[in-house]
């Protein structure tokens, strides 16, 4: 039988608000135990919440980049249950009116635009960290992450394979980094996802019995764990058994997902509205005002890219992938007046360079200037591209600029034709053979021809100029 | 009369006379807690230490030469706060085990504001434990005792407060109210007590029993004093969401303006003889003269749902009660047992040995009402009762001024004569409950005294934010009668 899996996200993205959503401390990662917390984000008796109303911007402009509704009145909910790194006994979340409702994203299947629709988006505090390691014979609470501001962003369950939604991570991500509300960090945490995951005959219209994975902290382990997973429930149902309603964590090392169960009690949160914090009404204002400052998103962007630059799709999608990277390129093909070159460089050269490094492109030690600083070069026959690659290495990693390379190592090319055809002599008469066999029909040896007569002039002869003497001269 | 029986406002006219000092008020109250506290047993926390250095503070406020109207209002007056209002530094218990050694580590708004107007902190109160309950016999630490008759219970839960105003053990005293916990105390023990309307004082700092009903209050010996201590404690608070932003008037301002042509309301609902103890029905209807001879119009109305003011309170202050409560799990602060096996023991021994019995019996309630498959049958049906109640009263204001009633249906109650019954306990709160679920004002002033002693409190209830009518017309009330004057006689 043929099965086809059904797919929901539940994605947690950490905001990137200075402070913390309730409380004034701040919400920077990686500082001493505890160091960053008040009464009110640790639970003192007596405090109350303030709602940061960054963190609402945050949502607003969320919800209107992901095509959603925003609520003109939402609230919040207390979601009750004990932990040692909760410190009220419950989180502060949102459960019957978020911030956001439906909306979608597109993400680009096999050359085919595919709409993967979102429920809702709504605001909530993130947890504190028990610690258990190194402490004998008891735990400690670190509450610095207490607080700080959560969206969670859950789809619609529309995704249909792994790797639709390794995707469509990607493409939240992306969004997500373009508006500037979450680094998207995934190794950090600062960008996390749950998937609900099912399977069914094809055809069948009614949901199988799902199973939600936790931990998967990057791109990469959400398709994995997602395959491993369909898989898992395929086998289970042919074997005749029945897939069972769970919370599976994926294993990384091993590569497999595993049953938490015994650990997992049917939880009931008792959700009900938060008295201490009154409905948020967002008005229309607020909302244009944020439209006002909305930047263009990937898509936009990418359509924009292939119209005006006229590259390729492929390329522009690429390129759209961040914002500073499509800055990079923007700027580098107006710069340089040649979007086309400019596009398969950075696809290219700049692109394997930095993932060597794994760096991001705001993190590029070849500024756009000097990018199109060599492709002017190349446009206006200066040096060659094979010449070329070799500025590039040097210019890369250094601040010099391709035209000081270019006269520093002597690069410029030979476009004078005497110069050339002297060259193309020289070659000729040392190899009459081939010249004869060329003469006779294997045009194919005018590579040969040409490469000899570049090796000749060190690399630096005009190709086009040499291979229109070549032909002249061997006809 | 000796200092410790003064008013506030006549405490306050000495020291700005300079014909006293904020310590000689200071001590005088301190001599006086020394003499009846041992009987009274109002406060759980007594801070002479700083008495003695918040009066040193208002004394060199005082010489430094601006003493005159510019003067904080409470300059050198000492005053009694409950004990659960985060005070910085001192112990805030909730009369709890469970927060027995708790020292907040930052101060609650309403006691800052008091700091900000100069006043001198005496100690915290005795209360119902996590302000549960109506007699303060749910303290961990010990029942206080009704002034008047030191066999019977002094309201509650802010009975502590109520008690130590009503003994002259300070000039006047904060309270919180979530379904009467001013009010009934205030009537027990012969003194004024107003719960504002929900949002006119910060919530920040007052350890939370029930979020949407809670609210902090003076307790008084008059109205005059009430009406300067709500200038201290009112306004908008930024640290609290529902703290409403409106202007604060000065409530002193209008206070002796006289209520000729105001309407008054009688909830038929409220008046029922065979509901009400005979001499508290009795004084009421006294009362209802001297409002009338003083020109105000009374008429009867009707709050038709206040049948289910019990129960839909019940099950909303439970719910959030449940939830608040959460915190106290041992993992942080307060009281945490001993010799758990794990993380789930630890709760449980720490949860089950940190509550008294009342607090419990509505944790569990609440976290009923809460639970999946019982939230739309309780929790929301009790929202929705919650705003039929509060469009009777929205209805009822839009005929009358300020509506009265019996503070509470008996005088105070002999000590343990409730205890075994909750739900008779439950029931002193039957005229008061419907005020914190509507949000409106309400104030309780002394409108007589029982055939053995007992004082007789009258409820008077006014619309959203207009504490300014509500005061006036205690306070021509009061002027017209000489209940406020009377003492309880302690040795
Ligand atoms: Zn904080």
């Amino acid at each position: 039988m043929q099965y086809e899996p059904v797919i929901g996200l539940e994605v947690h993205a950490q905001l990137k608000t200075a402070s913390k959503i309730f409380c004034g401390c701040s919400t920077k990662f990686g500082r001493g135990p505890n160091s960053q917390t008040c009464q009110v984000c640790i639970g003192m008796p007596g405090v109350l919440p303030v709602l940061n109303k960054t963190a609402m911007d945050f949502i607003i402009k969320t919800g209107l980049a992901m095509n959603c509704t925003v609520a003109p009145y939402s609230r919040f909910a207390r979601k009750n249950y004990f932990y040692p790194d909760l410190p009220k006994g419950y989180q502060i979340s949102q459960y019957e009116l978020p911030v956001c409702q439906g909306g979608y994203v597109e993400i680009a299947i096999d050359g085919e635009t595919k709409r993967i629709g979102l429920t809702r988006i709504h605001l909530e505090e993130d947890a504190g960290k028990n610690l258990h390691e190194g402490i004998e014979g008891a735990s400690h609470v670190d509450l610095n992450r207490t607080g700080v501001p959560l969206m969670e962003i859950v789809s619609e369950p529309d995704i249909r394979s792994a790797s639709e939604a390794a995707e469509y991570m990607r493409k939240l991500r992306a969004i997500l980094r373009y508006i500037d509300v979450c680094d998207g960090n995934m190794e950090e945490g600062s960008l996390r996802c749950d998937a609900n995951v099912s399977v069914r005959p094809v055809g069948r219209k009614e949901f199988g019995t799902r199973a939600e994975l936790k931990n998967m902290n990057s791109f990469k382990n959400v398709q994995k764990a997602i395959e491993y997973e369909i898989k898992r429930q395929i086998a289970v149902i042919e074997d005749g058994g029945k897939v069972a309603q769970e919370t599976r964590l994926w294993d990384t090392s091993r590569g497999i997902t595993l049953s938490m169960r015994g650990k997992e009690e049917a939880h009931d949160y008792r959700y009900f509205p938060e008295p201490d914090l009154v409905p948020v009404e967002v008005s229309k204002e607020w909302q244009d005002g944020i439209r006002a400052t909305m930047p263009e998103l990937p898509d936009a962007k990418r359509e924009r890219f292939v119209r005006e630059y006229g590259i390729p799709d492929y390329d522009a999608m690429v390129l759209t992938e961040s914002r500073a990277l499509a800055d990079y390129y923007e700027s580098a093909a107006k710069l340089s007046g040649a979007p086309k070159q400019a596009s398969n460089w950075i696809m290219g050269d700049v692109l394997r360079e930095l993932k060597s490094a794994g760096a991001e492109a705001e993190q590029c030690p070849l500024e756009p200037e000097r990018l199109a600083g060599m492709i002017k070069l190349i446009e206006s026959g200066v040096i060659s591209g094979k010449i070329a690659k070799t500025v590039f290495e040097e210019i890369y990693g250094s601040k010099k600029t391709a035209d000081e390379v270019v006269k520093e190592k002597g690069l410029v090319q030979i476009t004078d034709e005497g110069e050339i055809a002297k060259a193309i002599d020289e070659v000729m008469a040392a190899n009459p053979q081939n010249v004869e066999q060329y003469r006779t029909g294997k045009v194919a040896l005018i590579g040969f021809f040409v490469g000899q007569v570049m090796k000749k002039t060190g690399g630096k002869a005009n190709p086009g100029v040499v291979n229109d003497l070549l032909r002249k001269k061997l006809a | 009369m000796e200092l410790h029986g003064l008013t506030l406002h006549k405490l306050r006219e000495l020291i700005i006379k300079k014909e006293i000092t904020a310590k000689d008020a200071a001590f005088a109250y301190t001599r006086r807690i020394g003499q009846v506290e041992p009987e009274v047993n109002a406060f759980l926390t007594l801070t002479p230490d700083k008495t003695i250095e918040m009066a040193d503070k208002a004394d060199k406020a005082l010489c430094g030469g601006q003493f005159d109207a510019g003067l904080p209002a409470l300059t050198g007056i000492p005053l009694a706060i409950k004990d659960n209002m985060c005070t910085k530094g001192i112990k805030t218990t909730c009369a709890s085990r469970m927060l027995e050694n708790f020292v907040p580590p930052y101060e609650s708004t309403a006691t800052a504001r008091l700091a900000a107007a100069g006043y001198v902190l005496l100690g915290k109160t005795n209360m119902d434990e996590f302000a549960m309950g109506s007699s303060t016999e749910n303290s961990a630490f010990g029942t206080t005792k009704n002034p008047w008759d030191l066999g019977r219970i002094p309201g509650g839960s802010s009975g502590g407060s109520a008690a130590a105003v009503a003994a002259d053990m300070c000039a006047a005293a904060l309270g919180s109210d979530t379904g009467g916990s001013i009010r009934q105390p205030a009537a027990c023990c012969g003194v004024v007590g107003l719960k504002p309307t929900y949002g006119r004082v910060s919530r920040y700092g007052l350890v939370a029993f029930a979020s949407s009903l809670d609210q902090i209050g003076p307790i008084t010996k008059d109205v005059e004093d009430c009406a300067i201590m709500m200038n201290a404690i009112g306004g908008h608070d930024p640290l609290d969401s529902t703290s409403a932003d409106v202007d604060l008037p000065d409530f002193t301002a209008n206070l002796k303006d006289g209520i000729k042509g105001l309407k008054v309301g009688m909830p038929k609902e409220y008046f029922v003889e065979d509901g009400i103890d005979k001499e508290v029905y009795g004084s009421l209807m006294e009362a209802v003269k001297t409002l009338k001879s003083l020109g105000a119009e009374v008429r009867e109305i009707t709050l038709p749902h206040s049948g289910y003011a019990i129960a839909t309170y019940y099950i909303l202050a439970t719910s959030e009660a449940s939830s608040n409560l959460a915190r106290y799990d041992g993992v942080k602060y307060g009281y945490r047992a001993t010799g758990h096996a794990d993380l789930l023991d630890m709760y449980k021994r720490t949860r089950s040995e940190g509550f008294g019995p009342e607090v419990k019996r509505r944790i569990m309630l609440g976290t009923y009402a809460l639970s999946s498959g019982y939230y739309e049958a309780y929790y929301k049906k009790a929202q929705q009762v919650r705003t039929l109640i509060k469009r009777d009263f929205d209805e009822a204001f839009k005929d009358v001024d300020i509506i009265i009633t019996p503070t509470s249906p008996t005088p105070a109650f002999r000590l343990g004569e409730k205890t075994a019954d909750p739900m008779q306990m439950y029931l002193s709160d039957i005229f008061t409950i419907s005020v914190n679920l509507a949000g409106i004002p309400g104030l309780s002033l002394p409108c007589g005294t029982t055939s053995n002693n007992l004082p007789v409190g009258m409820q008077i209830l006014g619309r959203h934010f207009d504490e300014e009518t509500v005061l006036r017309a205690a306070y021509a009330y009061e002027q017209a009668t000489d209940w406020h004057t009377r003492k309880p006689g302690l040795s």
